[in-house]
Parts: structure tokens; C-alpha cells; sequence
């Protein structure tokens, strides 16, 4: 297995550009990296939380009588003694809020939905609390509930949300299209399950004020949460998430754990922990499960006449979630007649949550599947169709791309892999008693860039301590941000010292949409910018200076050094000059915001193509994915090794969306039944093939100034269709509901 | 040796006084019977480096090497292990000198988030003095019971496959505290 670097025409600057390992590898192989729950504090308490069992209804009696009288007992937290609470919705909005009314965990006595929090125990230790927690008695009313999207799809109402306007004619193209497929596709609900359960460890500071470790993407959205429920002082509250054990999506919002931790240090005046259990993880947001209706109509060549897509999702009763599930059949291939539509049905259920690719996992999956049928329907090779079918504009937007190296994916994807030597009869390749199936796929991200901002501060021993509050998800946000500084500023990478993770930090937006280096690394560059501006002016003060009179042009700064382009010799470290200006060490620090009008006439995105190669066992119907190459069109690649881990870990998150992840809704409780990774499946090691990422050369001066779009989402958008589609090359068998199980293929 | 407490004050459960070797230190440890070797090893000792990631066996992140073997500390009382010797990820690297297997963990980039890290480190140490895994394959395999939700199986392999020979050659040289881990394997 490998990855294929070759080298960008135009290379960014090293250390960008270089494999480099992570900085933080060190602390997380030692086990020194410390995650929320890691934390401690003498005073120490332990939360655990009982869960409704009751899908709607309410809560009629706590009878916390019998817990409280145990041994190391502190409190049992219920809506009945909390803390105050705000009354409005608006303080309960958070950063990644969906449409309606958020929840507010134990507000009052109304269950919405199974495994809701309706009470928390606190012990000083966690044994006790968890002791305790089976001996609080709650009466409940239950109420009649709704949870199956597919027995519901007749309540459902338009999503609140904006799409393309239809385009062409869909009913002339499907009349005048040779080829034609209707077809439904459907995806179960996905949990996000990082390995690292929800928590936080809340320290209660001597000044009142309180310090939490939170399992979060974005520490400043957390903050403002907390002072806005609780009502509390601004600047009480910190948030630090130096590491987060995974996340993908499931720490965008403020989750329970940390509400209910922060009402219980209140109450109790103490700093507590609150861990959630593994089947806590399957109360709060998922992937919502969606019906999806893909209509494709072409002509005889393949040219594609109609496209409509229409998507039914599930949301909560309190909250409308949505995500961009349908707009990618509106932009991915040319097609002049389009019709989107997104409905939403809403269930006594928790709020969805944007889960890894949010939208795009599911949407591109049904898409790229009705492509692959449409392909079979036309009699033309699915490659083939795609290209076909390239488009060098998004039309949803009536914008050209500002890159779109996806041709070149398809080519070197294809040519790694072997495509030519495909037949395309289904069941038409074998080994043994093993069927063998080649599929592709496009996949297709936004390439976002947000508001964010850094400071860098150089000491006088010439090290560079870059910050911002953004997090570190695994993503290699603290290696990225330290070559991107190193780069900028001239000094080594050594020298460069990243802290993040936290909420005192410079402002950054939450962690997610592959925006964080587009946008944070930005900042840091204009940071540097910035203070190498005020190095060179200090620098000119300092007796006899050899620069005093040049200008910025004239002048590099280069390895921890300011040198004079025409007398290299002409020299000066940057620690001296920092000495030289008196204080101890020189700052800059700024806001970047995207380049909104060089962007503006420009459409921006990442794209894939992914190539699959599926193993089926005839006689036990069991698939493995053997092979896999994903070919990425992300801009430039700011470090190849952990972009490629970003990529190989989207194409297993595929793995597990096309043929294990389900969260079973047992529709007579209301409540997720496989809540456990016993049963829900994630691919584990015996389910990995050769995984091959390749990612071509893309230029984009458009984008930012680093010319990178962001590598997280990218690699999972379109792996799950590549499978399917090889299982049908493989059996003839064309699976339209995820996960595609041995069952569905026997 | 010092003896660490049970934090609790709780009179209603008897205490039990255990005597472990932890990462090469001999320690006296008063546990309830209740307590995990997970939840002792977190909440008593303050050694976090093993994690939590379903209390139910289920995930590898909370492995440790026990007496040499791989156990899921989640599943098992601390309160059964007397006398017994533990390794815990805090205890693989020699001091300052990061062990192969970390080494290349690093230099594969076995891990993104790093939740998981531990568990897979202190797998795959124990799977080498198990002597079983003889391919690619055997790794995947003998490995599958630590989950990687971040997807970092391929590298993790990539970095077993490396650091193999070099975990065997110690523990057949019998470096100090390698070859104690590995002579009850
Ligand atoms: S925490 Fe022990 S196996 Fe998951
Ligand atoms: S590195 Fe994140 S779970 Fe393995």
C-alpha cells in the first residue's frame, strides 16, 4: 500500500509540501496525551446519567430516596432541582444549530425521545454513581410515538432549505432520453461513534470561575453556550480540547454531557466528571436515515437529459436538521434539465447531527448508484458516462470551478487500478469460488473558508508560538499549522510551537466542513505576514543596521533569519532582533477572512474518483473489499502523510457505510437497539484491503492563498457507491438500502 | 512503596489491599471489589494513558499487558490481580527512548486522533511475544480486536509489520523489562 506523491508543478514552500510526521505523535504514543476525560482534580466528582427508556411522554415521580441514602452520594440532578436555566431559545443556539427549538437537557418534564437525560447522579466515586444510578426510581407517562421515517414519508414537509431552482425541462429531457432509470435508494441511520466517548471533566476554580474539558470541535462555541444557559459572567468559562479522541462531526454541537456536568459543579460547588457509556452515544445525533428517488435520463451516447433527485429525511419534532443531501445531482456532471427537491419528516427522535461529509454521504451515494444503473441502462462503460458527462462548470451556481482536476482523477485513478482490464458483464470476473466486482465512483466536498483568526508571538530564543482556539480531531490540524508557520515565517519547524485547543485562544470556527486550514492556516500566514513586517522595522532601528534603509521586497526571511537578498551575508537572527527591540518577544496577531471577491465569480470544490474492487463469496454471499484506489483533487497538499491518513480513513468510514453501519430503530420502543460496537459494526482490521490514495495535481489561486481545499470529508464521499456498484458487477445484484449485508445478497 | 487509597470513604464495602507491579514499580493499591483494572488504573492511579472506549470488552482501547498478555483491563477486577506485573502504555518507552514500535507508529502515522493508540500499542506488543502472526494477514487478524474509528488500520499495519522483528529480536535478547513482558507470553 502506498500513496502517490509526485510532485506538485508548482510546490508550496517546505516545510509545506513535506510528509512531515506529527508533532504531536510523540504525546500520543506515550499515552501523555490527555483527552477530556483524563483530566483530574483533588475534589473530583463523578456524574453518571440515567436514560429515558420512554420514547414520548412524561416524567411523573423521581424518587431519588434510596440512591441518595448510599454511601459517597452527593446529589441526584433532575429537572426538579437544577440550576436555572435560560427561558428563550436563542440561548440555547448554538454554532452548528439546526432550524427550530434546541434541546435543553433536563428542563422540565417532557421526554422527547428514548435515551433522553432525565436525571444525573453525582458520587465521589464513579462506582457509587453508577451504584446509585439504578436505584433512582422514576415513574414515567409514556405517550404514543412516532419513529419510522418510511411508515411516516406521508407527513413529510419541505426542508428549510435552499436549493437550486429546477432548470430546463425535466419531463422533455426523460421523453426524449433513450436510457432511463427511476430508482429508490435508501440509507439507514449512522452513528458517529468515535472511539473516544463524550465527556467532560469540569474543574471548579478557586475564583468560581470554571475550567472544562470538554470533548469538543469548537472550544468558543461550547463557552458561549455555557454563559448564555447558564447566565453566566463572560470570561468564567474556559474550554480546552487539546486532543479529541475523534469526532467527526459528533462535537460540533455542545453535547448533554457537558451541560449536565457544568448544572452539577454549580449545585455542588465542586469540580465533577461526567463520561458518557458507550450506549450514551447513540443518544444524541446520527446520520440521518433517508428514502431517496433518483430519476436519470440520457441518450443513446450518454449524455445525460434529465437529473432529478428527490430526498426524504428524518428530523426531530423540536428541530428541522438539514444538511446538503440533494444539490450535488444538480452540479456534478453537465445537465441542462434539473429538478432538486428535500423533504423532511419529523419523529419523536433525537436531532440528526452533520455526520463526517454531512449531506454528501448520503446524497452522491444514491446518485452515483442511479449513474452506475444509468451506465448498464445506456450500455456504456460507467467511466465512460462519467466523462461523458464532466462538467467545468457548477450549474446550480452558473459559475466556472476555480480548479477541477477530476479528469485527471478518473485517469490515473483508472490507470492504478487497472480499469481497462475490466469486463463489464456482471458476474463476468472470478477467483475461485470468489466473485469478483470493479466498481467507481465521483465524489465530490465544498471547499470552504471561514472567518478565523491567530496570533504569533516570537520569543527571544527564536521560537514561534503560533495559536488559535481551533481543535486538533486527529485531523493533523497541530503538524499542518506548524509547516504552514514554519513556512510563512522563515524559522524551522523545531522552532515552531502550536497551542490550540482552547476557547482563551484567538477566535477560530468550529472544526469541521474540511475548513479548518483553509481558514485557520490562512490567519497564520497573514499572521506571520504581519509580524515579519514589524521584524524588518525593528530590525532597522538596531545601530549601523544593514537594512536600514531596504524595503520588504529587498530582503527573506530564512531559516530563523532576516537576510539581504544581495549580500547574503548581510544577516540577522531573528531572536536578536527580538532582544534588540527591548521586549521580550515581538506579537502580531489578525483576523482573515476570505477573499470574498476574488471568490465570488468562482464555483469551489474538492473531487474524487474512487475505484473499487469487491471480493463475493458465491455460496455465503460475504463481500470483501479488496482494493481500493481513491484519486483526490484537493488543491495543494500542505502534508501528503497526514492528508493521505484523512483520505484512508474516509474510504474505511465507506467501507463501514456500504456494508455494516446501522443503527436498528425498534419502532415499538422508539429506541435504538444496537447501541454497542458489539452490534453496531465499524470495520476493524480484518476487513481492510490495499488502499491506495493518489492525489493528482491541482493549482488553485482562487481558493486561499495556500491554494488547499481540505482534505476530511473528501476521502468517505462516493467510496460507499464504488462498493455498491462493484457488488453488482460482481453478483448482478443491484442493493439499493445500505448496508449492503450477506442477507440482502443470498 | 506507598500505598494508594480508595478515594471514597466508603465504609459499607470492604476494601482489599492488592499488591502490583506497575511499568516497574512494585505499589500496594487499597481497591473495592468492584473496581475494573481500567477504572483503577484511570481514576486511582491517575495513569490514563489507557483509555475507555466501551467498558464492555468491545474496542482494545483500554489494553494492557498483564503478567505479559494482552487483556481488556475494561474486563476484568482489579481486585483478581494480585501479585501480578502490568504494563501499561505509560511503560513501554525506555525513559527518554521511545520503543520500536512506537518509533514507527510515528513514522507510519498509525493513528489520527490517537485515541485508540495505546490499546494498539500494547496489542501489538503482546500479539509479537505471542509469536502467532506470521503475515499481513495474521496481523489484521490477531489485531481486529482494537477498533480505529479514525480508519488508521492500514498505517497501524504498516507500522506492526515494521516494528515486528525489531519487538522479537527484544524479547529474545531479553531486554530488561521487554523480556519480563514477554516471558509469561
Ligand atoms: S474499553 Fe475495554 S474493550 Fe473497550
Ligand atoms: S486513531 Fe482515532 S480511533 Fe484510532
Amino acid at each position: 500500500m502506498s500513496a502517490t506523491v509526485k510532485p506538485f508543478s508548482v510546490p508550496l514552500e517546505a516545510p509545506m509540501g513535506l510528509p512531515m510526521d506529527r508533532v504531536d505523535g510523540h504525546a500520543k504514543v506515550t499515552g501523555e496525551a490527555q483527552y477530556a476525560a483524563d483530566f483530574h482534580s483533588a475534589d473530583l466528582t463523578y456524574g453518571w446519567v440515567i436514560s429515558s427508556p420512554i420514547a414520548h411522554g412524561r416524567i411523573v415521580d423521581i424518587d431519588a430516596r434510596a440512591a441518595l441514602a448510599l454511601p459517597g452520594v452527593l446529589l441526584v440532578l433532575s429537572h426538579l432541582n437544577r440550576p436555572e436555566l435560560a427561558s428563550y431559545d436563542e440561548s440555547y443556539t448554538d454554532a452548528d444549530a439546526a432550524e427550530g427549538s434546541p434541546f435543553r437537557p433536563l428542563y422540565n418534564d417532557r421526554i422527547l425521545y428514548s435515551g433522553q437525560p432525565v436525571a444525573m447522579v453525582v458520587a465521589k466515586t464513579l462506582e457509587q454513581a453508577r451504584m446509585a444510578a439504578a436505584q433512582v426510581h422514576i415513574e414515567y407517562r409514556s405517550e404514543p410515538h412516532q419513529t419510522d421515517l418510511n411508515a411516516q414519508l406521508g407527513q413529510a414537509h419541505k426542508a428549510p432549505a435552499e436549493l437550486p431552482k429546477p432548470r430546463g425541462d425535466v419531463s422533455a429531457g426523460l421523453a426524449r432520453s433513450s436510457a432511463k432509470v427511476e430508482v429508490e435508494y435508501q440509507t439507514p441511520a449512522e452513528h458517529h461513534n468515535p472511539m473516544e466517548p463524550h465527556a467532560s471533566t469540569v474543574v471548579m476554580q478557586p475564583d468560581g470561575g470554571l475550567l472544562i474539558y470538554d470533548k469538543t470541535q469548537g472550544t468558543q462555541n461550547c463557552r458561549t453556550y455555557l454563559e448564555q444557559v447558564f447566565g453566566l459572567e463572560p470570561g468564567s468559562v474556559r474550554v480546552v480540547a487539546h486532543f479529541v479522541g475523534g469526532a467527526f462531526g459528533s462535537g460540533l454541537r455542545p453535547q448533554y454531557q457537558l451541560t449536565l456536568a457544568v448544572m452539577a459543579a454549580l449545585k455542588l460547588n465542586r469540580s465533577v466528571r461526567l463520561a458518557l457509556t458507550r450506549q450514551q452515544m447513540f443518544t444524541f445525533g446520527y446520520r440521518p436515515p433517508t428514502v431517496q428517488r433518483l430519476t436519470l435520463g440520457s441518450d443513446a451516447d450518454g449524455k445525460l437529459q434529465a437529473v432529478k433527485h428527490q430526498a426524504i429525511a428524518q428530523t426531530s419534532r423540536f428541530e428541522d436538521f438539514t444538511e446538503h443531501l440533494v444539490e450535488w445531482s444538480g452540479m456534478l456532471y453537465h445537465c441542462d434539465s434539473v429538478e432538486l427537491d428535500y423533504q423532511l419528516v419529523p419523529l419523536d427522535v433525537f436531532t440528526p447531527l452533520d455526520m463526517r461529509a454531512p449531506g454528501a454521504t448520503s446524497g452522491v451515494f444514491a446518485l452515483e448508484c442511479a449513474m452506475d444503473e444509468l451506465a448498464y441502462a445506456a450500455g456504456i462503460c460507467p467511466l465512460q458516462l462519467r466523462l461523458r458527462n464532466y462538467t467545468e462548470r457548477n450549474q446550480n451556481e452558473d459559475k466556472p470551478y476555480s480548479s477541477k482536476a477530476l479528469r485527471e482523477c478518473y485517469s490515473e485513478g483508472a490507470e492504478r487500478f487497472g480499469w481497462a482490464r475490466r469486463t463489464p458483464e456482471p458476474r463476468s470476473m472470478r477467483d475461485g469460488h470468489e466473485l469478483l466486482g470493479w466498481g467507481v465512483a465521483t465524489g465530490v466536498w465544498e471547499a470552504m473558508q471561514q472567518k478565523a483568526s491567530a496570533r504569533v508571538v516570537l520569543d527571544g530564543e527564536g521560537r514561534l508560538h503560533v495559536s488559535s482556539a481551533t481543535t486538533d480531531i486527529g485531523t493533523g490540524t497541530y503538524t499542518v499549522l506548524t509547516q504552514i508557520a514554519a513556512a510563512a515565517m522563515g524559522v524551522d519547524s523545531d522552532a515552531v510551537h502550536v497551542l490550540i485547543g482552547d476557547s482563551s485562544l484567538p477566535t477560530a470556527p468550529l472544526q469541521g466542513g474540511s475548513f479548518t486550514i483553509s481558514s485557520v492556516g490562512s490567519a497564520v500566514q497573514q499572521a506571520c505576514t504581519a509580524l515579519q513586517k514589524q521584524l524588518l522595522e525593528a530590525a532597522q532601528k538596531i545601530e549601523d543596521s544593514p537594512f536600514a534603509d531596504v524595503s520588504r521586497d529587498q530582503v527573506v526571511f530564512i531559516d530563523g533569519r532576516l537576510r539581504l537578498k544581495a549580500d547574503p551575508t548581510k544577516q540577522l537572527a531573528l531572536s536578536e532582533i527580538v532582544r534588540s527591540s527591548g521586549s521580550g518577544q515581538m506579537q502580531a496577531q489578525v483576523d482573515a477572512e476570505p477573499d470574498s471577491k476574488k471568490r465570488e465569480p468562482y464555483a469551489t470544490a474538492s473531487h474524487s474518483a474512487v475505484f473499487v474492487e469487491v471480493r463475493v463469496d458465491e455460496a455465503l454471499g460475504i463481500v470483501r473489499v479488496s482494493r481500493v484506489v481513491s484519486a483526490i483533487a484537493a488543491g495543494r497538499v500542505v502534508n501528503p502523510k497526514t492528508a493521505r491518513s484523512q483520505i484512508l480513513g474516509g474510504v474505511v468510514w465507506g467501507i463501514g457505510m456500504a456494508l455494516q453501519e446501522e443503527t436498528q430503530m425498534d419502532h415499538d420502543l422508539g429506541r435504538f437497539m444496537n447501541h454497542s460496537f458489539a452490534e453496531y459494526h465499524v470495520p476493524v482490521h480484518a476487513d481492510m484491503g490495499e488502499i491506495e490514495v493518489i492525489f493528482v495535481d491541482e493549482q488553485d489561486t482562487i481558493v486561499n492563498a495556500l491554494g488547499s481545499k481540505g482534505v476530511g470529508e473528501i476521502g468517505l464521499v462516493g467510496v460507499a457507491a464504488a462498493i455498491a456498484n462493484a457488488v453488482y458487477h460482481a453478483t448482478g445484484k443491484r442493493i439499493r438500502q445500505l448496508p449492503i449485508t450477506l442477507d440482502k445478497l443470498l | 512503596m506507598t500505598t494508594t487509597p480508595a478515594a471514597d470513604g466508603d465504609e459499607l464495602f470492604a476494601l482489599h489491599t492488592l499488591r502490583l507491579n506497575i511499568n516497574g514499580e512494585q505499589r500496594r493499591i487499597q481497591v473495592h471489589a468492584w473496581t475494573t483494572l481500567l477504572d483503577m488504573l484511570r481514576e486511582q492511579l491517575q495513569l490514563t494513558g489507557s483509555k475507555k472506549g466501551c467498558d464492555h470488552g468491545q474496542c482494545g482501547a483500554c489494553t494492557v499487558l498483564l503478567d505479559g498478555k494482552r487483556i481488556n483491563s475494561c474486563l476484568t477486577l482489579a481486585v483478581m490481580h494480585d501479585g501480578a506485573e502490568l504494563t501499561t502504555i505509560e511503560g513501554v518507552a525506555d525513559g527518554e527512548a521511545l520503543h520500536p514500535l512506537q518509533r514507527a507508529f510515528i513514522k507510519h502515522d498509525a493513528f489520527q486522533c490517537g485515541y485508540c493508540t495505546p490499546g494498539q500499542i500494547c496489542s501489538a506488543l503482546a500479539m509479537a511475544g505471542e509469536n502467532h502472526a506470521h503475515s499481513r494477514a495474521d496481523i489484521r487478524e490477531q489485531m481486529s480486536g482494537n477498533l480505529c474509528r479514525c480508519g488508521a488500520y492500514n498505517n497501524i499495519l504498516d507500522a506492526i509489520e515494521d516494528a515486528l522483528p525489531a519487538c522479537r529480536g527484544e524479547l529474545e535478547t531479553s531486554a530488561p523489562a521487554l523480556g519480563k513482558r514477554g516471558s509469561a507470553a
